[in-house]
């Protein structure tokens, strides 16, 4: 367990957290390689079930990275993920997965220290965590 | 439409838990509309239901279908060909869909994955509110095009009762004093006079009084 | 005269008629319904018995107005269409007659949503306006509401309740003349804070003539303390207590609270006797029911009319 490194899923705006990420390497800021990025046009675009997909398929935390408030290059795609991730983190505290391992982030373009500082933030949550139930258990199934 | 809502995790677990291979069986129609039980909620459920399987070291095999219309023979007809690698149903449609999937396949197990809630309409994206309690007998003509049965909490058919406030009911400032938005109605309408007129006592053998109710249509029938 | 009642052959004499209400006890006690009772013997004309009032369960309505009557008293048989059918509601009425009550006050009731049993269903077979009409054809009429005959026809002297304080305004002397059309008799109001606006209430109901056909009494209800004054203000719906009466509690000192509340009852009293077509005074004293004598003392009220029976 303590050499535990979460796999992380981002699905980032390419309007914003995409951008962001860019910005960060080209400052050359250091996060954590556990974030596996997914490009999407928007972050309204992401659906509930590919967030549970994520989950289902092993990743031990998700995220979805969106435009600040009143950004949405699509008017308010940022808003309606917020209320989806809203809506998952309540149904992951149903089946005892947890909804703190799904989050909602805001940022702009501008942000690389944003998204990096996320990318750190979020490994450390999901860290402290442990690796998702779904996963353990079905390896503790094979091993069995 | 009908609406529903989705039960409980817990309680939807607690009833599959016996079983290891289920069909999960969504309806393209009014459970679709209120985001209840079509294929999108059908995709959620059976990666959630999945998901809550594993963390308990089980395994829950789920076949996902979702059918044009859950509550008509020809469509329910469609499960035959996968109805027996599955121990057990779950239907996300009405009631009525999950009656129809009952009657046709005699030796499964079916479980209702939502509760069936009333008729309603969409008074706005996500809110759906009741309009009508099928009495079987239309009252709306008389009252302006809004139901005093399903809408007053009284069910009044000459109202509004002492607890209308500013337009709402004494139940809940959130339900609307259907009295009130009949008289409004009345009143945009030039129709006040058909306030002054007493509704006599309903007849509910049109509605649940009777018992449970068919419609023939001899002209249909084969 | 429609009826045996006293409470008609009141009104006919034209003397202001006089009423008050007991809410029966949560539990099989029936001390507590007489010894309530007793304390109005002698200053009210009739006395209305409460039916799970606010949706709480209490002994039956029809139960306790059969120990009132037992003690001389006149009963009005209160009933409500949120916990009874047709069928029930009839019963009761062919039984609370036999037991020689001839009065009865018919309601719709408040929402079980606001009782003890809020998972109770509701029945509301029919409304308050119906009720009326199937107590009027009842005695009338010799028909029970299904349409057969009834043998000994039970005549109920008809009260209904209005409430001028709620919304929409407009449509309050309206659904007054609703129930009149069906046949009510009398007509007990929602406690009146708001002398004003009743009388503005009253001035659409003397516009429809309805003053003439149906006995209005208004609602008086005596405040103990400034704390009452703004639940009722505040939580009750459709009440209405203006601001000068909170203000006016909360002027004296705690301990002179409750002499100040009878004041104000008193007071509306004396001004509400001058209104055309106020027929009489329905004092409802919450749990209080031992200031009803002293309230109808002062408002000049005694001696209670005798009337032949």
């Amino acid at each position: 367990m303590e050499n535990f490194e979460p796999t992380i899923v981002a699905f980032c705006c390419h309007y914003c957290a995409y951008t962001a990420a860019d910005m960060a390497g080209s400052k050359r800021l250091c996060y954590p390689s556990n974030v596996k990025i997914i490009r999407v046009p928007c972050s309204g675009k992401v659906d509930s079930i590919h967030i549970l997909k994520a989950l289902e398929m092993g990743a031990d935390g998700v995220y979805v990275a969106g435009c600040l408030e009143g950004d949405c290059h699509f008017k308010n795609g940022n808003i309606e993920a917020s209320k989806r991730v809203a809506y998952i983190k309540k149904l992951l505290d149903e089946i005892n997965i947890g909804g703190e391992r799904v989050e909602m982030v805001l940022m702009s373009a501008g942000m690389g220290e944003r998204f990096a500082q996320t990318a750190v933030d979020m490994t450390e949550k999901i860290r402290k965590l442990g690796p998702n139930p779904v996963k353990s258990a079905s390896k503790a199934d094979h091993a069995a | 439409m009908i609406t529903a809502e989705r039960k409980p995790m817990e309680e939807l677990i607690e009833c599959l838990k016996p079983y290891h291979r289920i069909l999960l069986v969504g309806c393209n129609e009014c459970v679709t509309v209120c985001a209840a039980g079509g294929r999108k909620e059908v995709g959620i459920l059976s990666s959630a239901l999945q998901m809550a399987f594993k963390t308990e070291g089980k395994n829950l095999e789920v076949k996902e279908i979702t059918l044009e219309r859950q509550c008509d023979p020809e469509y329910v007809e469609e499960l035959v060909t996968h109805i027996d690698q599955a121990e057990a149903v779950m239907s996300m449609a009405c009631g009525c869909g999950v009656q129809e999937i009952a009657r046709r396949f005699k030796d499964k197990p079916v479980y209702p994955a939502v509760n069936t809630t009333f008729m309603g309409a969409s008074e706005r994206q996500g809110v759906w509110a009741e309009r009508c309690q099928g009495c079987g007998e239309c009252v709306l003509g008389l009252t302006g095009g809004i139901c005093p049965i399903a809408r007053c909490s009284k069910q009044l058919l000459n109202g509004p009762c002492g607890g209308s406030t500013n337009g709402k009911c004494e139940v809940d400032p959130d339900i609307d004093c259907a009295w009130q938005l009949i008289w409004d109605r009345l009143k945009a309408l030039g129709l006040e006079d058909r306030y002054e007129e007493n509704i006599p006592a309903k007849d509910w053998r049109t509605g649940r009084g009777g018992g449970p109710r068919k419609i023939i249509r001899e002209d249909l029938v084969k | 005269m429609k009826t045996e009642s006293v409470l008609e052959k009141i009104f006919a004499s034209g003397e202001l008629a006089v009423t008050s209400e007991c809410g029966p006890p949560r539990g099989a006690v029936p001390e507590k319904i007489i010894e309530k009772a007793k304390m109005l013997k002698g200053y009210v004309d009739a006395v209305n018995v409460t039916d799970n009032q606010t949706a709480m369960v209490r002994m039956s309505s029809f139960a306790a107005c059969v120990f009132i009557k037992q003690l001389g008293m006149n009963p009005i048989l209160q009933m409500v269409t949120r916990d009874r059918n047709r069928l029930a509601m009839q019963a009761d009425i062919l039984g609370a007659y036999s037991h020689g009550i001839n009065n009865m006050l018919c309601l719709s009731g408040d929402h079980p949503h606001f009782g003890d049993h809020p998972m109770a269903a509701n029945v509301h077979d029919i409304d308050s306006v119906q009720f009326v009409q199937m107590v009027k054809d009842m005695r009338d009429n010799g028909k029970f509401q299904g349409g057969d005959d009834i043998s000994n026809p039970p005549k109920m002297f008809i009260g209904a309740a209005a409430n001028p304080f709620a919304d929409p305004f407009e449509l309050r002397v309206a659904r007054l003349g609703k129930k009149v059309k069906a046949g009510t008799d009398f007509i007990q109001t929602q406690c009146i804070y708001n002398l004003d606006k009743f009388e503005k209430w009253m001035e659409g109901v003397r516009d429809r003539g309805l003053h003439e056909k149906v006995n209005i009494m208004a609602g008086i209800t005596p405040m103990k303390t400034v704390g009452m004054a703004k639940y009722m203000k505040n939580r009750v719906p459709g009440m209405d207590v203006p601001d000068e009466i909170i203000k006016r509690m909360a002027g004296v000192p705690k301990e002179k609270q409750p002499d100040e509340g009878i004041k104000i009852s008193v007071e509306a009293i004396e001004r509400l006797k001058a209104v055309e077509g106020v027929k009489g005074f329905h004092i409802m004293a919450i749990e209080w029911e031992q200031k009803v004598p002293e309230i109808v003392e002062k408002a000049g009220l005694l001696p209670r009319p005798k009337v032949d029976l």
